[in-house]
């Protein structure tokens, strides 16, 4: 895939090789793609939020917000997520200055351990909440509570997958230019998920603390 | 353990044996169209496996990731399928000649049409055909070699195709939706409909919108990033301006697709209670949602048949097109407006009049930049040397209708007119009225003027004129009569009405449906025509028509390198203007090197058959075929990740060798007079390399 070099402006992510090198140039589209794909999967987000936020009264009597948060989780699922941020960045700066492929794995891994942390504990509540009655089937409330919380969730995991693959890619094919550019995709997949999470804490779970 | 294997799917699901089972007039229907899908099936394979035909399929299309050939498929996957949608066209008109008092169609036979033949026709018909357009002529138009992501171009093929197989599955194995290609809940809910339908319609609706929305992204990143060194933004063909809204439209619309569609299923299949009657479903949900989606997608529609329509008029004007910056602001201004009228489809569902009054402002306003773009071609044919072909025909008939389309829909934009008309034979006529003279009739036109492009000679004139005046007349006596009725009151999507004042109308539009019906026949009979003739209609010379951009500067049928040297442009419409200087058709550099295109690919092929499987197991209830075809989906994509394939390397002698044959014959070639255009003189050679 090549592009024609004349009016490149700089990619929207990290440089992966020397600046302006071919490896640059290849990442542009690919990385800006990604970024479209961001976009886009942001409005699906925001769709599931417009629902949530309209079924707040839709309880049907069932059970609400305040009844099914449970504090101390979710500030454990928050620092969960945000260190395993932090850590996939830490992974994405020593690829970039040139660590050794184990390094990148071991801050990956690294990563994606905080990361099924998160799940982890996101599953028990949820497990919890189902204990409670509140299953998705109750109400329109639930449903749309366990849908946007959910398919985060889901995301989580389907970031976690891709982490595993993308380790089996450095471990295969070392820190090669594509491999890289997936890392870097990767990386804006795992803290667009933060972003997301911080909107789900500030809408799902803020409100019912404060109740 | 029956249950196991078969899921929900039973004897009595197979609907071609309906006819046995109970031989009335509306089993009859619905069986033969069963049946005609399976002998069409079966017909193809056949010919397939005794021709040989099977090999080049596979091995030259369905693996191909070269923008040409996944254009061609998607408009072959379009032209079936619109088939298709005229053929339950006809059989509904033929419903309302004898619905006085009844009809032979059964009530739910007459929905279940309405329901395909609109999810048909919009999905499956009219977005192939733009999306495959966009396919054949963005990267040419922009001088690049293929798309950003070849092999995301033929995932979304394959989601695409997904989607129209479980159309076409629906046929002959359990029932398709009854309510309409918007399917709104509760009506389309487990409670009402616990059958199969609703569950194809999500299926095939999801699954195909994955492939939409990979689209729009591909062809974004196109634009942005592969435009040829020169190709600064307002020296774009205005075709792909339209292309580049509709992407991002795809890119922001077909989220709340998704989303709803998610939603509906988790209804469907977990008993969630999104859209339910009780327990605090809120089916307003799926009407916001499904028209924030809805709407765009009309724009979707309708703008690169804009496109298509300001490129070729500019061609057959033998004339540069009129106010580009306006045409250009203009079809901006539409791609963002159309995010905020989507409510103008549900006026009379019980918001304020406020809001109705805002969003009935913002619709009228889309007939500003929409007015403007009809002046645009207007004035462009103004002092043109204007041809008669096959293309200006359908160009005439768009202007003239489209202007009706549109005036009838600023009637509708306003609430208080809404809601006397809102879901009645007015409603139908309108969309019926923007929709085939705006995108189809520029489809049509389009095929006619790119078909040499691609396969390498021209379509036959007389029958292309034939199917265009069929279509132009089909098209004015089957829907405008419907203006009448609808404000007579007849509703739309009623299998049955009690006022005999109807029937002469209903008769008229029967007449027209035919017609349309001998205009699909001749279209058929042109592609036939034309292939027997082709030596005739040769153009190896790449112009037929005189071209003025990019994609005109190659030979017919186009390499699959597209160009030999990524080309330089300095100005809008660079070919005709190299044309007029002298400076076409010369090779200026010696560096010839080798071309390495994207390498060939199985992952759209796997798409077609995993995907088709799960969403056929997802409807009936087979959780192990939907698990393991899911699975097979997963690892196909993640092995990808694995497979580091060199791409296919065009050697430069090659290239070398047929871009030298291409000049030197159009050098000595005999250029063609415009007006000689149809003849058999016209070998795609432009008069003026002579006369330069």
């Amino acid at each position: 895939m090549t592009t024609s070099t004349s009016h490149l402006q700089s990619h929207p992510g990290l440089n992966l090789g020397a600046a302006h090198g071919q490896a640059h140039a290849d990442a542009e589209p690919v990385v800006f793609g990604f970024w479209i794909f961001l976009m886009s999967d942001l409005v699906t987000f925001a769709m599931f939020f417009a629902v949530y936020a309209t079924s707040l009264q839709a309880t049907a009597g069932g059970p609400g917000n305040a009844d099914i948060v449970d504090v101390t989780s979710i500030a454990l699922q928050t620092g969960a997520l945000l260190v395993s941020s932090l850590l996939f960045g830490i992974a994405t700066v020593a690829m970039k200055h040139g660590s050794a492929a184990r390094t990148v794995i071991f801050w990956l891994i690294a990563s994606l351990a905080f990361g099924l942390c998160f799940l982890g504990l996101e599953v028990r509540d949820f497990i919890d909440a189902a204990d409670k009655g509140a299953v998705p089937m109750r109400s329109g409330y639930l449903s749309a509570f366990w849908a946007l919380v959910g398919l985060h969730g889901l995301h989580v995991a389907v970031g976690s997958v891709m982490i595993l693959v993308v380790c089996t890619q450095i471990a295969f094919f070392g820190l090669a230019s594509d491999v890289k550019t997936r890392v870097l995709r990767l990386g804006l997949y795992w803290h667009f998920l933060d972003i997301i999470w911080i909107g789900i804490f500030s809408v799902v779970f803020l409100p019912g603390l404060l109740t | 353990m029956e249950h196991f294997i078969f899921g929900r799917l039973g004897w009595d699901d197979i609907a071609i044996f309906d006819v046995f089972r109970d031989p009335t007039v509306s089993n009859i229907v619905g069986s033969s169209a069963g049946w005609l899908a399976v002998i069409g099936g079966v017909v193809v394979a056949a010919l397939l496996l005794i021709k040989g035909w099977w090999r080049p399929l596979l091995f030259e299309w369905l693996n191909t990731t070269d923008h040409k050939k996944i254009g061609i498929m998607y408009i072959v996957v379009g032209l079936v399928m619109f088939a298709r949608g005229v053929a339950e066209g006809v059989v509904m008109r033929t419903q309302y000649v004898t619905a006085f008092e009844g009809g032979y169609l059964t009530a739910d036979h007459f929905s279940e049409l309405f329901s395909t033949h609109g999810t048909i026709m919009i999905f499956f018909a009219l977005m192939p055909f733009l999306i495959g357009f966009m396919n054949l002529l963005v990267p040419l138009m922009i001088g690049a070699r293929d798309v950003a992501f070849p092999r995301l171009n033929q995932i979304s093929l394959g989601f695409t195709i997904v989607g129209a197989m479980l159309l076409m599955v629906s046929l002959v194995i359990g029932k398709f939706a009854t309510g309409g290609w918007t399917g709104y809940p509760p009506y389309t809910g487990v409670a009402f409909q616990p059958g199969t339908g609703p569950d194809y319609w999500i299926w095939s609706l999801g699954l195909s919108g994955i492939g939409s929305l990979l689209t729009g992204l591909n062809f974004a990143v196109t634009i942005y990033k592969m435009r040829c060194p020169g190709m600064t933004y307002l020296r774009m063909p205005i075709f792909v301006w339209t292309a580049l809204c509709t992407s991002i439209l795809l890119i922001f619309a077909l989220p709340p697709l998704t989303a709803v569609v998610i939603m509906q299923a988790l209804d469907r299949y977990l008993d969630f209670h999104f859209f339910t009657n009780d327990l605090g479903g809120n089916m307003m949900n799926f009407a916001n949602l499904f028209w924030m989606f809805g709407h765009p997608e009309v724009y979707i529609l309708i703008l690169p048949a804009f496109g298509l329509y300001s490129e070729f008029t500019a061609i057959f004007a033998g004339k540069r097109i009129y106010g580009y910056t306006s045409l250009v602001i203009a079809t901006m201004a539409i791609a963002v407006l159309s995010f905020t009228v989507w409510l103008h489809h549900f006026f009379t569902m019980g918001q304020s009049p406020t809001i109705n009054v805002a969003f009935g402002i913002a619709t009228m306003l889309i007939a500003i930049p929409t007015g403007v773009k009809v002046y645009v071609w207007i004035a462009t044919l103004w002092g043109g040397r204007i041809r008669m072909r096959t293309p200006i025909i359908y160009l005439a008939g768009f202007i003239l209708f489209f202007a009706v389309g549109g005036y009838t829909g600023i009637l509708l934009a306003n609430p208080t007119i809404n809601f006397t008309v809102h879901n009645s034979q007015f409603v139908v006529a309108h969309f019926h009225n923007v929709l085939l003279p705006g995108t189809l009739f520029a489809v049509l036109a389009s095929i006619y003027v790119w078909f040499p492009k691609f396969f390498g000679f021209r379509l036959d004139e007389r029958w292309s004129a034939t199917t265009a005046w069929l279509f132009i007349i089909g098209f004015t006596f089957a829907f405008m009569p419907l203006y009448m009725v609808g404000l007579m009151g007849l509703p739309r999507r009623s299998p049955a009405f009690d006022d005999p004042s109807y029937i002469p109308y209903m008769i008229v539009t029967m007449g027209g449906a035919l017609c349309v019906f001998a205009a699909l026949c001749t279209l058929i009979g042109t592609f036939v025509v034309s292939a027997k003739r082709r030596e005739e209609l040769a153009v190896p010379g790449g112009d037929p028509w005189d071209g003025r951009t990019l994609e005109w500067a190659t030979p017919s049928p186009v390499p699959e390198w597209n160009f030999a040297f990524l080309p330089e442009v300095k100005c809008q419409d660079a070919f005709a203007v190299e044309k007029a200087q002298g400076s076409a058709y010369k090779i200026e550099r010696e560096d010839f090197e080798d071309i390495e295109l994207a390498p060939k690919s199985w992952i759209g092929l796997t798409i077609i058959v995993f995907g088709t499987l799960l969403g056929f197991a997802m409807v009936f209830w087979i959780w192990w075929l939907a698990v393991l075809s899911a699975l097979a989906l997963l690892a196909h994509a993640i092995g990808l990740g694995f497979v580091r394939d060199e791409g296919e390397i065009i050697p430069a002698d090659v290239v070398e060798r047929t871009e030298r044959d291409w000049i030197a014959a159009a050098r000595q070639g005999q250029g063609t007079d415009r007006t000689d255009e149809v003849s058999a003189r016209n070998r795609g050679f432009s008069a003026r390399i002579t006369e330069a």
